[in-house]
């Protein structure tokens, strides 16, 4: 655990990057989105170069004379070159010719706006990076969804071809459930983690920024996909169906296994920076809601989003080099995809759904003035969730005629998820009990994410029950469920989260007027859009058709009008945010919300570096209402305390509430860096051992 | 509740704190009495997919008996949340925090109880109904778990291709047809397979949905006990026409079947000839006699692959 070794100077966030020149260069010359773009174009001209070089001997589509080959190795080289652009591989050819890693100054010299469109290694820069580029992902799917309520307004005449409609739904799901995986985790856990566990950094910058650059180039080789004729089987791409369709089926797979990698590399830095960079003091039983949630999290993204990548290199290699891994009669098995897609698939709903609990658990106790009632239960139910959502995956397949003696132990694993889940909503109405509940804008959102996920959950058992599921299945039922877990839920704690610590992130405050309005609208027309769905459903009309009954017109028109309403009210939220961070840009109050949590206990937006010295964490979060409770934290510890901490805690701690000690020697271990105002090392061991990158 | 929740609000510090257990348990209490009444008796009999099938029935009573679950589960989280919403609100210019109350053991451990006494039930419950006729209208694979004892189930096959099911009757001489024709008060064998990509068929009042596999042969059981109408659509996306591929068979009279079975196997006779062989499931890769004096005349169909985007051809 060689980190923090760097000389002083290259100790700016971010410690010096690839962006980071010693002669400050034209802003042309420096890597940045434009060498990126040029990067990719380059790439992609090599790679289908060479693709036709390769492939021109055969063909692969049935009905084309020509081979996918060039088109992905097209893509692949792309993206290679879009990241050579952005100068993600700058600081590894630097250490291969044995030059220094990174030269003094870093970001903090980029400053500015500029520094949002480089490859940063400062975590708060990634969160807003990710922030502002998840808003414009989920607008633009959001604009498909309008597309397809505008078909849908009349069962026979026709808005789109139905070639056209097929594209728009695929476009719609599939940047909807790649992108919006990120869509907490990417900016606020990215952002907020480091600031409340008290760690002056995440553990893996490089990883961390290039997770975040991967995305755009996800968006970007998907949204291409329209170019090439679209894809016609939706986002899960059954297999059969995705090896015959045509070209833009390789921007489906490109585009969904480059966010299953991003997926794997956020996850995987979030979870050692939890585990191994808590402040003292920070114990287990100490960590917000919300770091527990990002965790819960970054374990389902680490170990679920690699079979995803797996079965998008079967697809892509069934497309191209004719393997047949699909294809029942040379030997595989289109319920291979199946299951590899769901394997996938089924813990991903719940890497859209956990942070979301976190969040709204994280902001009830500040809202209700009350600690969270059954922190352990909440922390375990999170856990529970992980832990079963990879044993539920074939409730996918109830119909599909795969292994019908398996279906009573996967409703069984489906019933028995709802049990963790429900916890959420036991933490939440023990905490209002006798609570001081106040209204303010993320409350509100938190609000409505338990009402919706609630109308979401209790679906969502009707759909395990196999009977019942033999009329729901494939039907806007399921649809209507699942957006009300993941619009309802997810989207509905983002904003929460986005109302509540945006004044952390930037240092202004959102208007509060404008957020009610949204608020209101959204709520309204959220529920007058999706609730009618499940009676659409239960009525007999399929997903993703572009014709249906005609007796079911009245009731598809009022939610296509509340669907276009519903796009009204995210558009006074775009126009919320933007006012607000661009034109009025209202100073915040360093804690509007008078939260304890650690990340309010810093200036908003907080310093480079976070915390001056590594704070000592005194008590938990949500000690609300207890008089007696210490400062969440001790931000400017004696460095002879931490210096001699592990055996002595007494000193950092004004209170006996924690007689264990504050600095949990068995429940910290990694944590426990000494590092009182920097270049100091995290840990004995890693004194020791010299830094790499300031010996290279 | 509204006037009850301002007369908790009217109640200083000093007196003593209302019931707040009992007066959530009430209206609650009776909001799930009412509930469930309403569901099981009055919207029950109602609720989709209709009593037009065995298993259609089975499916409505599924329905109906998670909607009784539901509701008061339902209720008690909105009346709960409504009831905290409306008396533990801050009042104005109190600004100080509410009790210091961390968790209740007894409270939690109820809750755990209860949601685990209630999942165990709908996983034993469920579990029940898949062994009997119950879940049979689902796609149970080419070994059921549960087929019907007794006379021999009338036997058809459903053949998902882009962008069409037709339906062949093994038991009269395997002709294939675009009408799904049932007779009533018969159980009925389905045989659900695919010539191309993953299909479903899904015959709404019939209360059968069985996804079509290419090379898989998936079976599903449901016995009409109505006349009428059936939809039939097709439910995973199949490609660019999914959204056209429906059809409509009709439940009809033993007799009337009996007819129309014999008649169509005699006018069909001569196309049955050079169709592939009655099986479980078809390699359309095997081009059968009709397809090769198809494509000598020059017709060719999409055969099992994707038509290109700029040659829609309306099914």
């Amino acid at each position: 655990m060689a980190i923090e070794m760097q000389p002083a100077q290259t100790r700016e966030p971010g410690g010096g990057g690839p962006a980071a020149g010693g002669m400050p260069r034209p802003w042309w010359r420096r890597p940045a989105v434009h060498t990126g773009i040029l990067g990719a174009v380059i790439g992609y001209l090599l790679g289908h170069l060479l693709g036709n070089f390769l492939g021109s001997s055969y063909q692969q589509l049935p009905l084309s004379d020509s081979s996918d080959l060039p088109i992905v190795l097209g893509y692949v080289a792309a993206v290679i070159g879009w990241l050579a652009g952005l100068g993600v591989f700058s600081d590894l050819l630097r250490q291969m010719a044995g030059r220094p890693a990174g030269e003094a100054g870093g970001h903090a010299e980029a400053g500015g706006v500029a520094q949002y469109f480089r490859y940063s290694l400062d975590h708060k820069v990634v969160g807003i990076q990710y922030l502002v580029a998840m808003l414009v992902y989920f607008c633009t799917a959001g604009l498909f969804a309008m597309a397809i309520r505008t078909e849908l307004l009349s069962p026979v005449h026709h808005v789109f071809s139905s070639s056209a409609y097929i594209e728009i739904v695929g476009e719609h799901g599939t940047m909807m459930m790649m992108l919006m995986t990120s869509v907490i985790l990417g900016p606020l856990g990215n952002y907020l983690v480091p600031l409340m566990i008290g760690s002056k950094r995440v553990a893996f910058p490089r990883i961390e920024a290039l997770s975040f650059w991967l995305t755009p180039a996800a968006f970007g080789v998907l949204l291409s996909g329209l170019l090439l004729g679209g894809f016609p089987f939706g986002w899960t791409g059954y297999a059969p169906l995705s090896i015959e369709s045509t070209y833009g089926a390789d921007s489906y797979a490109i585009a969904f296994g480059l966010m299953g990698i991003s997926m794997i590399l956020a996850g995987f830095n979030l979870i050692v920076t939890i585990i191994c960079y808590r402040a003292p003091g920070m114990r287990w039983s100490r960590l917000p809601m919300f770091a527990w949630s990002m965790l819960a999290t970054a374990f389902l993204m680490v170990l679920a989003a690699p079979v995803l990548v797996g079965g998008m290199y079967m697809i892509i290699t069934d497309r191209t080099a004719q393997t047949a891994f699909f294809t029942d009669s040379l030997g595989g098995s289109s319920y291979l995809y199946q299951n590899l897609f769901w394997f996938f698939g089924h813990p991903e709903v719940y890497i859209l759904a956990l942070p979301g609990f976190g969040i709204v658990s994280e902001i009830i106790p500040v809202f209700c003035r009350k600690p969270l009632f059954g922190y352990k239960t909440a922390a375990a139910g999170m856990l529970g969730v992980t832990l079963l959502s990879f044993f539920v995956w074939q409730h996918h397949l109830f119909d599909s005629g795969i292994n019908p003696d398996m279906r009573p132990l996967f409703m069984l694993t489906t019933e028995l998820i709802s049990i963790p889940t429900g916890f959420i909503y036991l933490v939440a109405m023990g905490t209002f009990w006798k609570a001081k509940i106040r209204l303010s804008v993320p409350m509100l959102f938190a609000l409505g994410m338990y009402f919706n996920f609630l109308i979401g959950g209790i679906s969502g058992v009707f759909l395990s029950d196999v009977p019942a599921d033999t009329t729901e299945h494939g039907s806007f039922f399921v649809m209507a469920h699942f957006h009300y877990t993941i619009m309802g839920g997810l989207i509905f704690a983002l904003m929460a989260g986005i109302y509540y610590w945006l004044p952390k992130m930037m240092g202004i405050q959102l208007n509060q007027t404008l957020g009610k309005i949204h608020f209101w609208t959204m709520f309204i027309f959220f529920n007058a859009t999706f609730l009618p769905l499940f009676a659409v459903g239960m009525a007999g009309q399929p997903r993703r058709v572009f014709e249906y009954a005609r007796s079911l017109q009245t009731i598809n028109d009022w939610v296509s009008v509340s669907a276009f309403l519903l796009g009204g009210s995210i558009l006074i939220f775009v126009i919320n945010f933007v006012w607000s961070t661009v034109i009025a840009r209202v100073r915040a109050e360093g804690n509007p919300w008078q939260s304890r949590g650690l990340e309010w206990q810093v200036p908003s937006p907080p310093p480079p570096g976070n915390f001056a010295r590594v704070p000592v964490v005194l008590s938990g979060p949500y000690e609300y209402g207890d008089p007696a409770a210490p400062p969440v934290a001790d931000l400017a510890p004696p460095p002879g305390v931490l210096a001699g901490a592990i055996g002595d805690p007494a000193g950092a701690q004004p209170d006996s509430a924690g007689p264990a000690g504050a600095l949990s020697p068995a429940g910290a271990p990694g944590a426990a860096g000494a590092e009182p105002d920097g270049p100091a090392p995290q840990s004995p061991a890693a004194g020791a051992d010299p830094d790499p990158r300031a010996e290279a | 509740m509204t006037s009850q929740a301002g007369a908790g609000a009217g109640t200083g510090a000093g007196r003593r704190e209302p019931s707040h257990a009992l007066r959530i348990f009430l209206p609650w209490l009776v909001v799930s009495v009412v509930a469930d009444w309403l569901i099981w008796s009055v919207w029950g009999p109602h609720l989709p997919p209709g009593d037009m099938a065995s298993a259609a029935s089975n499916q409505q009573f599924d329905i109906k008996v998670m909607a009784v679950i539901a509701a008061p589960v339902t209720a008690f989280v909105l009346i709960y949340f409504g009831y905290a919403l409306v008396v533990w609100r801050q009042r104005d210019g109190d600004e100080t925090d509410g009790p210091a109350l961390h968790g209740h053991a007894r409270v939690q451990a109820t809750w755990i109880t209860v949601t685990t006494v209630i999942v165990l039930a709908l996983f034993g419950f469920g579990t029940y109904e898949l062994m009997t006729a119950q879940g049979a209208g689902a796609g149970e694979g080419p070994s059921p778990i549960w087929a019907p004892a007794g006379s021999a189930p009338l036997q058809v096959q459903v053949i998902g291709q882009q962008w069409r099911f037709t339906y062949r009757y093994p038991q009269f001489g395997g002709f294939e047809s675009t009408q799904l024709m049932l007779p009533e008060g018969r159980w009925v064998e389905f045989h659900v397979t695919s010539l191309d990509v993953i299909h479903s068929f899904w015959a709404y009042q019939l209360g059968v949905k069985a996804d079509a596999n290419p090379g898989v042969d998936n079976t599903a059981f449901t016995r009409p006990t109505q006349l009428g109408q059936v939809t039939v659509r097709c439910a995973e996306l199949c490609g660019l026409w999914h959204g056209a591929m429906a059809d409509t068979g009709k439940v009809v009279t033993p007799a009337a079947f009996e007819s129309w079975a014999k008649s169509t196997q005699a006018r069909l006779a001569s196309v049955t000839r050079m169709l592939p062989p009655y099986a479980t499931t078809y390699d359309p890769t095997v081009v059968p006699a009709i397809n090769k004096a198809m494509a000598k005349a020059g017709i060719t169909g999409a055969n099992g692959y994707f038509y290109p985007p700029q040659d829609p051809v309306q099914p």
